[in-house]
């Protein structure tokens, strides 16, 4: 605990604050709330009543108004602290509100009403979780078949970008042929074309090899990406030469190189594809759009774009579904990010 | 059998020529070393002779029969890589069993093998550790383990020992020439260290920009090196050049004379030089010695005494410009700025003709 205190009030000035100090300072924390604020937000919303989303200001955290069973009533009232005339505050609760007169009732003694301005009250919350935002969707909405469609879609896809690619990958940064860099460049090349621009042809390609209407459909036309082939063949550059040819000296077949010598080595590398294939596929959002139609095939980011209809958005579905589908991007993150940094570090680096 | 013979090898990359003409012949049991500066061309021969690269003209034959269009893979040799190139996402037991489950080989045989070659080469504490979690010289034992398991034809060896600190590779060396003597396989190994090459090898082959400059016995190479290149690479320090003159020459006889006050009269059957010719002289620097008079020896003036103990490395110019070194076996020489006298042995002296060949032979 010490560790932790001496580690956070120490000071470039030595005793003193130093200028840089409080500007460091400033800078972490303006990046915190920058970085954290809106994720925050958005889980302390994901708990929040239809009502309570609507309110201004907003706030960060859920409440909930505080309720009371009272004598004489079905329903539990909402309670209100209320000044009273006589400049003491009570906590009533609310039996009916006529324009700006509210009529209302001491719980312990639920015979005597008293008419209140409601300008002078304010409601009684806690902090409290309005999960039915999470449960609803699970019973009404065919969450777990739009998982299901998803993880299989983002599985499916990673596995064979991992495959294709670094099998490209190889061919391009271990063998010497006529055309070797032109490929390379026309295939870093069509980075520049972003997916908007091909999305009607690819559209036609799709529907011409009956694809249309299939998860395969959203699979196969994502899974050569020119980022991975272009990542894993400089970390593949990095691979020593002498390793494949003593390969080959211990009777190894080019096939037996890429699958047990370079694939293995090149893990760091794969991991990071990995983990971009993942967050790519798992947020894809135009193509699976374009190319499902059967509501029972789409994925989570598609069937979550049901919630918002034309007239009325279910902000508080919305906003739960979103957290939901943001749990496993983390936790991929959560658990490979130290393949991230090695990675990365490995792949700009000789 | 371990028979590599070479034949008319020609190695290109595009118009660069890498190797000329290569003929060489490798007998069975032999230990051939490749030595020659960086670039020469040597470790593209080895690789050539591995499989791992074509020639672009020439022939290889292993045991008689021609390899030269068959793979690295089914010539039946195993190399010895610089950087060792053991695969380290593998245990040591894996990187040694590799090869020999390539070729289906059973269970128990690859077993039995590895746990010959631990004990050869001292690796059994650490067959389960990675590449990662051993010393330089560790790596290089597992580099040969994985070559000796394979029981092959020939071992290739490419600078094996550059990467380890000075000590550890005079051990390896006598390691690796005790293991040849044990196993009594062919070994071609490269070089680019003399003294490697002369301790361990049973003929030398000296290379420069892709052509043999000389082939022999350790000793024949550096008493009758066969030109200028080969006479300063073998033999440490390097051997003294001095630029000569020719003025007599008989069918047996070369009487010579070069800077300061040089005059020697040089045994050489049948030369071709004439009075007048340039001439290059080499004496080597152990067997310069001191003199206590000026008659018959050389003038030189001491640039500096490196003294080592039993012997002392004189830096020394003679008449101007032409430097000299000399390995005496004394303690008390004159050190820096003071004039000696150097005898030169007659009968030690080299003579190479103005293209560079030899000239004298004893």
């Amino acid at each position: 605990m010490s560790g932790v205190v001496s580690f956070l009030t120490r000071r470039r000035g030595g005793r003193f604050w130093h200028w840089t100090d409080i500007v460091s300072w400033l800078w972490l924390i303006g990046g915190l709330v920058v970085m954290f604020g809106p994720a925050i937000w958005l889980v302390g919303s994901s708990f929040k009543t239809p009502a309570q989303l609507a309110e201004f200001p907003p706030t960060i955290l859920p409440y909930v108004s505080q309720q009371a069973t009272v004598e004489g009533h079905d329903k539990p009232l909402t309670l209100y602290r209320v000044k009273l005339p006589d400049g003491s505050t009570k906590v009533l609760a609310e039996l009916r509100r006529i324009g700006t007169v509210a009529q209302m009732v001491d719980p312990k003694a639920p015979n005597d009403i008293v008419k209140v301005n409601i300008a002078s009250r304010e409601p009684v919350r806690e902090i409290g979780f309005a999960t039915e935002n999470y449960t609803e969707p699970f019973v009404h909405f065919d969450f777990l078949r739009y998982l299901r469609n998803s993880v299989f879609v983002t599985a499916m896809a990673t596995l064979i970008t991992l495959l294709t690619n670094s099998m490209a990958a190889f061919a391009l940064s271990k063998y010497r042929f006529r055309g070797r860099d032109l490929t390379m460049l026309l295939i870093v090349g069509t980075l520049m074309v972003p997916l908007s621009v091909i999305l009607v042809p690819l559209y036609s390609v799709v529907s011409a090899v009956g694809l249309l209407d299939s998860l395969w459909g959203v699979i196969l036309p994502t899974v050569a990406t020119p980022t991975g082939v272009f990542l894993l063949r400089q970390y593949m550059l990095t691979i020593p030469d002498e390793l494949l040819d003593a390969a080959r000296m211990d009777n190894a077949s080019e096939w037996q190189i890429y699958w047990r010598i370079v694939l293995p080595l090149a893990a760091p590398a794969l991991a990071v594809l990995a983990i971009f294939s993942v967050v790519w596929r798992w947020n894809d959002f135009l193509w699976p759009l374009v190319v499902l139609s059967r509501k029972e095939l789409y994925t989570l980011q598609v069937g979550l774009n049901t919630y918002a209809g034309q007239l009325n958005v279910q902000w508080h579905y919305i906003l739960a579904m979103t957290v939901v589908t943001m749990i496993p991007v983390v936790l991929v993150f959560v658990f490979l990010q130290r393949y991230i940094t090695s990675g990365i570090a490995g792949t700009g680096l000789k | 059998m371990g028979r590599i013979t070479l034949t008319d090898i020609d190695r290109a990359y595009g118009k660069i020529k890498i190797l000329h003409n290569i003929n060489l012949d490798v007998g069975d049991g032999e230990m051939l070393v490749l030595v020659g500066p960086s670039g020469c061309g040597k470790s593209t021969l080895l690789r050539l002779i591995a499989g791992l690269d074509r020639p672009t003209g020439g022939r290889i034959e292993i045991d008689g029969a021609d390899v030269t269009e068959v793979s690295a893979a089914r010539r039946g040799l195993a190399m010895v890589f610089q950087s060792y190139a053991l695969y380290p996402h593998m245990s040591v037991r894996q990187n040694l069993a590799f090869g020999l489950e390539n070729i289906r080989m059973a269970k128990a045989e690859i077993d039995a093998r590895i746990a010959e070659a631990a004990r050869m080469l001292d690796i059994a504490p650490y067959l389960d550790r990675r590449p990662g979690q051993l010393s330089g010289g560790q790596k290089q034992r597992v580099a040969i383990g994985r070559a000796v398991v394979r029981n092959p034809t020939a071992f290739l060896l490419d600078e094996p020992l550059s990467n380890l600190d000075a000590e550890l590779r005079i051990s390896t060396r006598a390691e690796l020439a005790a293991l040849h003597k044990r196993l009594a396989t062919t070994m071609i190994y490269v070089t680019h260290d003399q003294v490697e090459a002369m301790t361990l090898a049973d003929r030398i082959v000296v290379m420069r920009s892709g052509r043999i400059e000389q082939v022999g016995r350790p000793l024949d190479l550096y008493n009758a090196p066969a030109n200028l290149f080969v006479a300063g690479f073998i033999g440490a320090p390097r051997m003294n050049l001095l630029p000569v003159k020719v003025r007599s020459a008989s069918g047996t006889q070369v009487h010579v004379e070069g800077p300061g006050g040089l005059s020697a009269t040089i045994a050489a059957d049948g030369t071709a030089l004439r009075p007048g010719d340039e001439a290059t002289l080499g004496i080597r620097p152990h067997d310069i010695e001191l003199s206590d008079d000026s008659k018959g020896s050389v003038e030189a003036r001491v640039t500096l005494a490196e003294a080592l103990g039993p012997e002392t490395v004189v830096h020394a110019i003679i008449a101007g410009d032409n430097k000299l070194v000399a390995v005496l076996k004394r303690q008390d020489v004159q050190t820096q700025g003071q004039p000696i006298n150097l005898t030169l042995p007659t009968e030690r002296m080299h003579l190479f003709d103005c293209a560079g060949l030899r000239v004298a032979s004893r």
